[in-house]
């Protein structure tokens, strides 16, 4: 008799506490293979896919549509075709019988951000998963670590995987010096170094793509694989009117219609999000460093670096990954790369591509990595 | 945003970041530093709460005590702003400043308007305010409304403890005169507040939480007993937009409006004495401008028309409680 697979909601997020259910992807009695998603979930910031941790069949739907639940709270069962309702019955039963919302909260906390002196600065770091290859993922322009948020844990197998707040950004100092793309791609090689890396294969979304390239044409030999998520730096061209909202926007009204851009599917974005962006906006030398890194890197509404010779030049296995609804780089710069590239784009996603397609991306960058 | 600090310790935190980033800004108040003349161990109090606590050994000469004396300190931390300091005066109990009214709302309110613009007063004044805390009638009032009615006065009720940070890194930097008020009972709140300074603007509410059947608005303590009283209610259905105003005045009009305008309900809740209130204002204010959205009459939750009780049973009663909140939303939910 196969096992019987708990379906729960994750916590995404310190701040997460509880889940609202925004609908079943999948019928009962649904075949499901590990990593499918199931169902989508609804935090304060942001509505992701609950994606099956083990293959069978979708045998119970505990939760309907618009209930909300604690993190760690039941949502399904998924168990093989051959094991009995009455074992399944029980599960669940027992399941109920000893769930508590605190000590499923804290069991769910898991792993804590820390922070590392690199080079004069603090840069913060969340670490999951153990295994001999490192990962590192590079967020983007005004961006942070949460941006993993549906990426990190589904990435950690069998890898350590680093998530960085870089220079400027989240809880990182907020100091990106001149803000050129070589001074991130050192901070990123010093991070590194900190953490005892010293090869890594890096995933890089939009500016922290841009990034990762960078610091594989520095230093060829700690990058051992590339993953360009809507990436910067493949040509010349950028929503300028979105950079320049983002910068300047100083309250929420202004921020919205900004933030809205970087999904394709605008209801994403939760007023949550929106005051999350603003607090960072918010914190004393941001503004600073946005302005000098937009300057140096977007001058005049394009890209200064496009870097596509470099990335022709490179040895490492490439993965390049955008979202077919892009609004802030075009997908076109996923086009005419060289042949050794792999590319995907998926239909209907936008920028934040890891996030609105998380199931979809994840599986692709772990077939990609094999 | 990790880190977790009180109440206390993120005001302490906002004076201790703009006193190191601006040499002008000063702390005053009674025991701030330690006794007025005493020999011996400085810093032994920091405020009647400890809130300062700390600040005078790592400020010298910037942290002053004062006699008891309010109209003497506030009129000298008013005098010295228009001088060009930054003074941050610590007024005990908001009971307390009617013995300065004039220092505040005649003086320091006016400097900018009768003189054609050319002075400027920034000001602040801390204080606390609340029941709850058994003092009594005299240390317990909620009176932020009085300042509210002033035209040249900010004034800024924080429920968190990043707005408390974010609020008083405001108010130290505005220019104009600002009474700062914190609810004594919000003091040991813990939160998340980022370790670098902030600012968060005046006249921008916060929602707290998004419903959309019924629009509260409730301020300082009161934000945390309706988000008690919409836990309750949205296990049985009734889903709330709590907004924390953040600051009364200025007040944003906008974002209760929208609400309103969405919910067509409205429940006010405001620890003060309901007449001439916030919470009365805020009623009016909806009712002139968004008469038509609404489905039900405003609701208000108050503390009733008498002084704060020093009885503890009678204290409690006195205070709005998240089932009165509940039983208002309740009221306006059913009304047909």
């Amino acid at each position: 008799m196969g096992a019987i697979h708990k379906v729960t909601v994750p916590k995404w997020g310190l701040s997460m506490r509880e889940g609202k259910v925004c609908g079943w992807l999948k019928e009962v009695g649904a075949p499901v293979t590990r990593g499918e998603e199931l169902v989508e979930v609804e935090s304060e910031k942001i509505v992701g896919p609950v994606e099956a941790a083990a293959g069978g069949v979708l045998r119970r739907r505990l939760a309907k549509e618009l209930d909300v639940l604690p993190v760690g709270g039941l949502l399904g069962v998924i168990a093989d075709a051959d094991v009995p309702e009455a074992a399944i019955d029980a599960a669940v039963a027992d399941f109920l019988a000893n769930f508590s919302v605190e000590a499923a909260a804290a069991a769910e906390t898991g792993p804590q951000p820390e922070k590392i002196e690199v080079g004069g600065r603090r840069l913060r770091y969340l670490k999951r998963g153990e295994g001999d290859d490192a990962v590192v993922l590079i967020h983007g322009f005004g961006g942070d670590l949460d941006n993993w948020l549906f990426n990190h844990e589904a990435l950690a197998g069998q890898r350590s995987v680093y998530a960085i707040d870089l220079p400027g950004h989240g809880e990182s100092t907020k100091d990106v010096g001149a803000g050129t793309l070589d001074e991130l791609a050192s901070a990123v090689a010093g991070f590194m170094d900190a953490v005892g890396v010293g090869s890594a294969h890096l995933v890089g979304h939009s500016l922290g793509g841009a990034v990762a390239l960078k610091l594989a044409a520095n230093e060829p030999r700690r990058v051992r694989s590339l993953v360009l998520l809507a990436s910067a730096g493949l040509g010349p061209e950028i929503d300028a009117e979105y950079i320049e909202g983002f910068v300047t926007a100083a309250n929420r009204n202004a921020l919205k219609p900004h933030a809205a851009r970087l999904f394709a599917d605008a209801s994403l974005v939760t007023r949550r999000l929106i005051d999350d962006l603003l607090k960072y906006k918010r914190l004393e030398g941001v503004d600073a460093c946005l302005r000098t890194l937009s300057g140096r890197l977007l001058a005049g509404g394009r890209q200064a670096m496009v870097m596509r010779d470099e990335l022709a030049r490179l040895s490492q296995p490439v993965l390049v990954v955008w979202g077919g609804e892009d609004q802030i780089i075009p997908v076109s710069h996923a086009s005419g790369l060289p042949s050794s590239v792999q590319v995907e784009v998926i239909p209907g996603k936008g920028h934040m591509v890891m996030m609105e397609a998380a199931g979809e991306v994840n599986r692709r960058i772990n077939t990609f990595w094999g | 945003m990790a880190r977790k600090i009180t109440y206390r310790q993120a005001i302490s935190e906002a004076l201790s970041q703009e006193m190191a980033r601006d040499p002008t800004v000063i702390v005053m108040g009674e025991d701030n530093a330690g006794g007025m003349g005493s020999q011996g161990e400085k810093d032994a109090w920091g405020g009647v709460l400890g809130v300062t606590k700390g600040l005078y050994h790592q400020f010298p000469g910037r942290v002053l005590d004062t006699p008891i004396s309010e109209s003497a300190f506030i009129g000298a931390a008013v005098g010295a702003a228009a001088c060009g300091m930054r003074p941050v005066a610590e007024l005990m109990f908001i009971d307390f400043l009617g013995v300065c009214f004039d220092q505040i709302y005649n003086q320091a309110a006016k400097f900018k308007y009768m003189f054609g613009g050319k002075a400027k007063t920034p000001v602040v004044i801390r204080t606390m305010i609340g029941a709850g805390f058994r003092a009594a009638a005299q240390h317990s009032q909620c009176l932020y409304n009085i300042f509210a009615h002033v035209p040249g006065l900010k004034v800024v009720v924080p429920s968190t403890p990043y707005d408390a940070k974010g609020l008083l890194i405001q108010s130290i930097r505005d220019d104009d005169p600002v009474i700062f008020c914190e609810h004594k009972l919000l003091y040991p709140l813990e939160g998340d507040v980022p370790e670098e300074s902030y600012v968060v603007p005046f006249g921008e509410a916060a929602v707290v939480c998004e419903g959309d059947d019924v629009t509260v608005v409730a301020l300082g303590r009161m934000v945390h007993l309706a988000a008690q009283a919409a836990d309750c209610l949205r296990k049985k259905g009734t889903h709330c937009e709590i907004i924390d105003p953040r600051t009364i005045s200025p007040l944003d009009e906008d974002t209760i409006l929208e609400s309103v305008e969405k919910t067509g309900r409205l429940v006010v809740v405001d620890e003060s004495n309901p007449r001439c209130s916030m919470a009365s204002d805020i009623a009016g204010i909806v009712a002139q401008k968004a008469f038509r959205a609404l489905r039900s009459p405003i609701e208000q939750v108050t503390a009733p028309h008498t002084p704060v009780p020093f009885s503890d049973v009678l204290e409690d009663m006195y205070i709005p409680s998240p089932a009165k909140i509940e039983a208002a939303v309740t009221r306006a939910c059913e009304y047909r």
